[in-house]
């Protein structure tokens, strides 16, 4: 019984990591068609930068303002500076991206090295809690607290604000927007940026969890793939759902078989393929 | 024997019902042209027709043949044929090479992957034929986008008739041609032979009325009025939705 | 543009100069030329094979290198397994790869542009992931060393370099014919055809479907056949040869060499090779260099591939 409560809450606290990734990822790609390889290098500049600040500051907050900064920053500018001049051309667009991991990568590489490092903790959440009668980290709930509460607000900013309407409007037929007179790349920046934002939030907040290594972005990058098309593209509530589904079933698989836990992602993501190409909330031209 | 039977055809999108209980028929050699003002829902009847669309409701039948829900290659290969509103080509291919597709499509060797294509004689002599017969053979190696509007909408009759089809729907064969251009195209369409039944959907009265024996007049995706071309040339309604 | 159908005229001597070089390549430079040489042999391969669906059916797949991958495995396997037969472990690199891409192809072919390529790159990533955890198998990200050349027979041995670049050199020939037939068969002609207007092929009564996953399958068979080559050749797979760094890496071949016609993914792919074998030996910061370069490369030199991806129908 304590297995599964503890297995549950690690594969939720993992989800909600998943989510920070693969809301900016499928919005990315909803809006902009574009598939952000580089999408999983955001968290890993997040953090490492992150790690950097911890260790010369110890202040957490600190950490995670910077770092997320940081990865918007490099977000708004690999956009702005590159991808626009590839309106419409998605695989020019997606190339660039596959330039920029080896960047981002080597670069990380040559200042962090290769060894696998883990981030301390805030000093506030380094002890557990009390669950039934089972022990947990309070960190590892603190991430999941985050996680909705930033699922929440990435909600209302879709439904309720003017911008989340222009980028509900551009999902769903990014013609019209472009009609529209509204400043369309000013758009694509942001959502862009935002993208970079929630996956640099992702990489310092999950940095105390599965630590920081070469090859996380891909690694992170992949279960964003699942996700979206699990969940569907161009959709909030799919994403959310798909890394509760992901998160879950990978932490299970790992946890049981962990030499064969890809094949239980491998399997709904064919079965969701085979039988409603778009994913489960998608919503893309068919 | 009627080359085709539509039978209460009906097609929504979302809340809008585009055609309303569309019945015609058409018989084997046939003229006619389809013909009502923007929006009627003339090139929407010919997606149906020709399997770009699924009906809501309603049959379809081929030389007697249920093709409902057979799909547009389908029925392609029961002898329907189709050119498009927008010239619909293969821009980055040659002259030659568009004409030889359309003459590998009712050929079986269009599957072999083993030989190439120029061992095939008989689609290649073909194809001569067709470039000759239509006086293209000079512009044969010149790729497609390079070629006029004008010949552009010509070979795009050419390349329905190099698939020999049974029932022939054309889409607007003369739009943006010139004068000159849309008398050629005109003339084209009135010698075909009579083993082609041919739909025409027309903007210009005179080229429809030039070729048409039978008009169905669409207005808002359902019939308005259907006959000889006489008739409906005397028609006041159908006038009425023309002139406001 | 268009494939070349007969080799008259100047283009002849080209080719005859290019073999008379290739033949003479080992006395005229070092074994570590003739190592890239064999490189680019593979790698024109695999570049080919992903043109077939890039170049010449207008499907931007982003998840070739599964099939390069599954195929270097297999063959790794049966090596590792003491099976060094050359002819069985290239029918078992084929099939394979032919295999890997008759399932991926169900699964992503009902897609179109952007989506198409979403799942492409995801299938083929899961593989990786695949091989990266299964630790028990495929030692994961370690690899599998050793895995000898090839044996086939007739007393003759591959495993000095010069002999595996003569016979290297002949089955990328044999390649290069099939693919020529390939390419310029009624098939390669519709799969054009499809490039430029689905609707229309489907109008004339092409089943454009089938089609497409048919040279879907095609490209992972060629694609499996440069995977047995690399493998037979470094002695090494691990999962990077599965890996998105693979596949893009030919699509940028694509792009610099040129898409859509016959000679043009041999150019990227001996550029490419030149480069990533130059750079890393000046630098251990190769692969930022590498990745600098293939961001200029996309920046000014890419006009090739804009048309390829199409939205919807």
């Amino acid at each position: 019984m304590a297995f599964w409560i503890i297995q549950t809450l690690n594969g939720l606290s993992f989800s909600m990591l998943l989510f920070l990734i693969a809301a900016g990822f499928t919005l990315i790609f909803g809006l902009m068609k574009i598939i952000n390889i580089a999408h999983g290098s955001f968290y890993l500049l997040s953090a490492y930068i992150g790690l950097t600040i911890l260790r010369t500051t110890d202040s957490f907050l600190l950490a995670v303002v910077t770092s997320s900064v940081a990865a918007f920053v490099v977000g708004v500018a690999m956009q702005s500076l590159f991808l626009r001049r590839f309106y419409m051309k998605e695989l020019q667009q997606v190339l660039l991206t596959f330039g920029f991991v080896l960047i981002i990568a080597d670069l990380c590489l040559w200042v962090w090295g290769g060894n696998p490092m883990a981030l301390p903790k805030p000093s506030l959440f380094r002890g557990s809690i009390w669950i039934g009668n089972v022990v947990f980290p309070s960190y590892r709930l603190l991430v999941i607290l985050v996680g909705v509460i930033i699922a929440v607000g990435l909600w209302i900013f879709q439904e309720k604000t003017k911008f989340g309407a222009i980028v509900r409007a551009g999902v769903d037929d990014e013609e019209m927007l472009r009609g529209s007179g509204i400043n369309i790349q000013r758009v694509f920046a942001g959502v862009f940026g935002l993208g970079a934002l929630l996956a640099g939030i992702g990489g310092i907040i999950g940095g105390p969890i599965v630590g920081v290594f070469p090859g996380a972005d891909l690694s992170m990058l992949l279960l964003a793939l699942v996700v979206v098309i699990i969940g569907g593209i161009g959709s909030l509530k799919g994403a959310f759902v798909g890394s509760l589904f992901v998160g879950l079933v990978d932490n299970f698989g790992k946890a049981l078989f962990p030499e064969l836990s890809m094949f239980t992602l491998f399997a709904p993501m064919a079965i969701v393929l085979a039988i409603r190409p778009t994913g489960i909330f998608g919503k893309m031209e068919e | 024997m009627k080359a085709l039977d539509v039978q209460a055809l009906s097609k929504d999108f979302g809340g809008l019902r585009a055609i309303r209980d569309i019945s015609l028929e058409i018989e084997a050699g046939e003229r006619r042209a389809i013909i009502g003002p923007n929006g009627a829902g003339k090139t929407t009847f010919f997606h149906l027709i020709s399997g770009f669309l699924f009906p809501s409701s309603g049959r379809i039948h081929l030389f007697g043949r249920d093709v409902t829900h057979l799909q547009a290659h389908q029925r392609a290969a029961l002898g329907m044929s189709r050119t498009f509103q927008v010239t619909n080509l293969f821009p980055k291919l040659t002259l030659f090479e568009n004409i030889l597709l359309g003459v590998q499509a009712i050929n079986g060797a269009r599957f072999c992957f083993y030989r190439r294509v120029n061992s095939f004689r008989e689609i290649i002599y073909e194809t001569e034929r067709l470039l000759k017969e239509w006086s293209l053979w000079g512009k044969k190696d010149a790729l497609l986008k390079n070629l006029s509007y004008g010949e552009q909408r010509q070979i795009e009759v050419i390349m329905a008739l190099a698939t020999k089809p049974r029932l022939l729907l054309l889409d607007e064969p003369t739009a943006g041609l010139s004068p000159a251009e849309t008398a050629l195209v005109t003339s084209i369409i009135k010698s075909l032979p009579r083993e082609i039944t041919t739909i025409l959907i027309e903007h210009d009265m005179d080229v429809a009325f030039e070729i048409a024996e039978r008009v169905t007049v669409l207005h808002f995706g359902s019939v308005l009025a259907d006959g000889p071309l006489e008739q409906i040339k005397g028609n006041s309604k159908v006038a009425e939705v023309y002139l406001g | 543009m268009r494939t070349i159908t007969s080799l008259k005229g100047t283009s002849f001597s080209i080719l005859l100069l290019a073999a008379l070089i290739i033949v003479f390549l080992p006395f005229l430079v070092s074994s570590y030329y003739v190592g890239l040489a064999i490189q680019v042999f593979i790698f024109t391969i695999f570049a080919m094979s992903l043109d077939i669906l890039v170049g010449h059916t207008g499907l931007p797949s982003m998840g070739h290198a599964a099939y390069f991958g599954v195929a270097a495995y297999a063959t790794g396997f049966l090596c590792l397994a003491g099976i060094k037969n050359f002819w069985v472990g290239v029918i078992l690199g084929m099939g394979s790869g032919g295999l890997t891409a008759a399932l991926f192809g169900l699964l992503a072919i009902r897609a179109h542009g952007p989506y198409f390529m979403l799942i492409t790159l995801a299938l083929s990533q899961v593989l990786w992931g695949i091989a990266f955890k299964w630790r028990s198998l495929t030692k994961g990200d370690d690899g599998l060393p050793g895995i000898g050349r090839p044996e086939i027979g007739m007393g003759i041995d591959l495993k000095p370099d010069l002999y595996f670049y003569y016979f290297t050199f002949a089955i990328f020939l044999i390649v290069l014919v099939a693919l020529f037939v390939l390419l310029n068969s009624p098939f390669g002609y519709t799969l054009r055809g499809i490039r430029e207007s689905e609707s229309r092929m489907k109008a004339l009564g092409y089943n454009v479907g089938l089609y497409k996953y048919l040279a879907f399958v095609f490209a992972g068979v060629f694609a499996g056949t440069s995977g047995v080559l690399w493998v037979y050749y470094c002695g090494f797979v691990n999962p990077s040869n599965l890996g998105v760094d693979q596949s893009v890496k030919g699509l940028l071949m694509l792009i610099l060499g040129g898409s859509g016609s016959f000679f043009g993914p041999g150019i990227g792919a001996g550029i490419i090779v030149l480069l990533e074998n130059i750079v890393s030996g000046l630098t251990e910061r190769w692969s930022l260099i590498l990745g600098i370069i293939y961001v200029i490369v996309i920046m000014f030199f890419s006009e090739g591939l804009s048309s390829i991806v199409k939205r919807g129908h």
